[in-house]
């Protein structure tokens, strides 16, 4: 038995001592009573007590209200004042012993002990690999629902009652195990499952620095093997936790600074990194072109910092303007101090004559108010601003800003690509190398992969476990085996599959947009975007022997493994 | 002081002395053996061993096992006299009061090793 499990039983024993002392007590009065109360017989005669069987006998059936009128002698008035004095007793130590166990029911401590129990039972019978959620925030909760959809497995933990009541009544697929506790205590993180064998990862994704710092460090240490993503909103923390080695820091500040950049320096590679990074399923984003040329940064915090300075390594320096109403600006750049959201510091900026705009400031309201005087002063004005609270998500799509940083979703599509496709990031630090032409052709390849929807992205690895059939043909055919055998559909090998290939890590070398006439070799590791059901059937090419090798021949093979193996 | 501890105490002890007092005497003579007495020391024993519920401790657990294992001997005590007497219609003889005298024996050995916990664990307490 578990402690968990233990401290439900030890609770509830703990609890009924009073009710049972109370019962032992009464039972002992009512029975040594009736053993020195004489009787009488049928002549009226005083006879000799109830023996303390007898008594104990009669005490028995009186007590739990049955009423078995079985002793035959009638009792003498003495028996009956006493028998009479028993019964009340009983009754009352009955009905408090009942209405004790009905409290203890609905003891929030025993239900936190049941809770708990029950989601330590799920977790130790999880078979399929799962990582921990660690807050359930705007954040978590995409990430869950989209780990959902891709059928991976999660466990979750919040210290908010809520987001858990709204889980149990969300559309999952899966069961979810979740915990109302607080992630920070180890031991909250050890019945998680944060030393089962399938634990894959942790996230600490809660919307407080401090808590997922402490979340990553318990992890870090408790367990040294498990992968970390966690969320840091502070350059400090985000420093921090990469100094012991948290895996994934995922500062959404920063990644988004410099995605902004790589929107301004090549708009298609920019939006080939958002169709591969949202929530796939969803509508496909628009193509964005920042314009180049004079910015003003509203709001100089951790995102107008990051944006400086990215703005600054493009060679903007000079026609960046920082609007705050700190005086806390560097030096080097013209600066205004004012919150920026009247006219009159718009203007001294130079919104006349501006490109772009920035609403960064850690205020949703400020930020509106800022982009719609902005507005007003330049229609021309590109505007990205920042949202830091979905409550707000009504008005900013009222307002139509041409981008919108939405830091929960940030954090959740960064989190989601490291976990589901591992490969995403060196694939996305690829893209951040090539020119506007190269992604421009690359997207024009992807798009009738898409359907208009953001795709699927997964990784494949050729091996014996992962694709079984593809791995045994690889190793025993003696023609070479192209790339196109996993683009091609099992059903009707003359019909593509709605899939592409991004790239293709060999040996640790990458091959980008791999051809499909090139030769797989054993341990390929392969990047693909493409639609849920391409991903199935190419699953189930890779595995399963007779699909591959009716796609490699042109001809079904049929029957069983043990068919042929007989036949033979 | 904490009034707890004196109830705890008071009723491991109330134990072993009712059960002592029922034990002593020569083992097959039935008017040494009160049944007055074998009936406090079950309901004395019971007590205890409901107080003891909930320790989630090694020593606490320990004392509950002791205790259940006195209750068990002297309700075993108890049904052997009643099945004699009123089943049988023996009577105490006294091969009959040998038997559960002995059995209250073993209970009395088990509250010995309760009431010695008790007092280690005492001991154990460091001011």
């Amino acid at each position: 038995m578990s402690i968990v499990n233990d401290s439900v039983l030890f609770l509830v024993l703990r609890r009924m001592r009073t009710p049972l002392i109370v019962m032992i007590l009464i039972y002992a009065v009512s029975i040594f009573g009736l053993v020195l109360v004489p009787g009488i017989d049928a002549n009226g005669a005083a006879t000799a007590p109830m023996t303390f069987f007898d008594a104990f006998y009669f005490i028995s059936y009186t007590a739990t209200t049955i009423g078995f009128g079985e002793i035959p002698n009638a009792f003498s008035y003495a028996q009956r004042f006493w028998v009479t004095v028993c019964i009340y007793l009983t009754v009352i130590g009955w009905s408090y012993s009942i209405l004790s166990i009905l409290n203890l029911l609905k003891d929030e401590g025993l239900q936190r002990a049941l809770a708990r129990s029950r989601f330590n039972r799920k977790v130790k019978n999880l078979t399929e690999p799962f990582c921990i959620i660690c807050g359930l925030g705007e954040t978590g909760s995409l990430i869950s629902k989209t780990l959902d959809q891709v059928q991976m497995r999660f466990v979750v933990l919040d210290v908010r009652a809520e987001p858990l009541q709204e889980l149990e009544l969300g559309d999952y697929q899966a069961d979810v195990p979740a915990l109302h506790a607080d992630a920070q205590i180890p031991e909250t993180l050890l019945i998680a499952g944060l030393k089962h064998a399938r634990c894959k990862a942790v996230l600490a994704v809660t919307n407080s620095d401090e808590a997922n710092l402490a979340i990553a460090m318990t992890v870090r240490l408790l367990n040294p093997g498990i992968p970390i993503i966690a969320r840091a909103e502070h350059a400090a923390t985000a420093s921090n936790m990469a100094s012991f080695g948290t895996n994934f820091v995922v500062d959404p500040y920063t990644l988004y600074a410099r995605r902004l950049a790589l929107a301004m320096r090549s708009p298609p590679s920019y939006q080939l990194v958002e169709w591969l990074t949202r929530v796939p399923g969803t509508p496909l984003p628009e193509l964005h072109e920042p314009p180049t040329g004079k910015w003003i940064i509203c709001g100089y915090g951790h995102f107008g910092r990051a944006i400086v300075q990215r703005l600054d390594n493009m060679g903007l320096h000079d026609n960046v303007r920082i609007i705050d109403p700190r005086p806390t600006s560097p030096d080097d750049h013209i600066s205004i101090v004012s919150a920026g959201t009247e006219a009159n510091p718009l203007i001294d900026a130079g919104i006349k004559d501006a490109v772009g705009l920035v609403a960064a400031s850690d205020n949703d309201i400020n930020n509106l108010s800022i982009a719609i005087t902005a507005r007003e002063l330049n229609p021309d004005l590109f505007i990205v601003m920042r949202q830091s609270s979905s409550g707000n998500s009504a008005l900013f799509e009222t307002f139509d800003a041409n981008l919108t940083m939405v830091t929960t979703q940030t954090v959740a599509h960064a989190c989601l690509s490291y976990l589901t496709t591992p490969m995403l990031s060196r694939f996305i630090r690829e893209v951040e190398k090539q020119s506007a032409e190269w992604a421009t052709n690359l997207l024009e390849s992807l798009a009738p992969a898409c359907s208009g929807l953001v795709p699927y992205v997964w990784t494949t690895r050729i091996n014996r476990i992962k694709t079984p059939a593809l791995n045994h043909a690889l190793q025993n055919l003696a023609s070479p085996i192209p790339l196109s055998v996993m683009m091609t559909s099992n059903r009707n090998r003359d019909n593509p599959l709605k899939l592409m290939p991004l790239m293709l890590e060999r040996a640790g070398q990458l091959i980008l947009c791999p051809a499909s006439d090139l030769p797989l070799h054993s341990g390929d590791k392969i990047i693909w975007a493409g639609s849920r059901e391409a991903w199935n059937e190419q699953k189930l090419t890779g595995s399963y022997a007779n699909a591959l090798s009716y796609i490699i021949t042109g001809h079904a093979e049929t029957g069983s493994w043990l068919g042929k193996y007989l036949n033979s | 002081m904490n009034l707890e501890k004196v109830v705890f105490g008071f009723f491991i002890v109330l134990a072993a002395t009712l059960n002592f007092g029922f034990f002593i005497g020569d083992i097959a003579r039935p008017e040494l053996h009160h049944i007055y007495e074998l009936f406090a020391a079950i309901v004395v024993n019971l007590i205890a061993t409901t107080l003891k519920f909930g320790d989630r401790t090694q020593i606490g657990a320990i004392h509950l096992a002791t205790s259940l294992v006195a209750d068990l001997q002297l309700i075993a005590a108890a049904v052997t006299w009643g099945f004699a007497v009123h089943v049988l219609g023996l009577g105490m003889t006294p091969e009959i009061t040998a038997s559960v005298v002995s059995l209250s024996g073993g209970a009395l050995f088990a509250n010995v090793v309760s009431v010695i916990l008790l007092i280690a664990e005492t001991l154990m307490m460091r001011r």
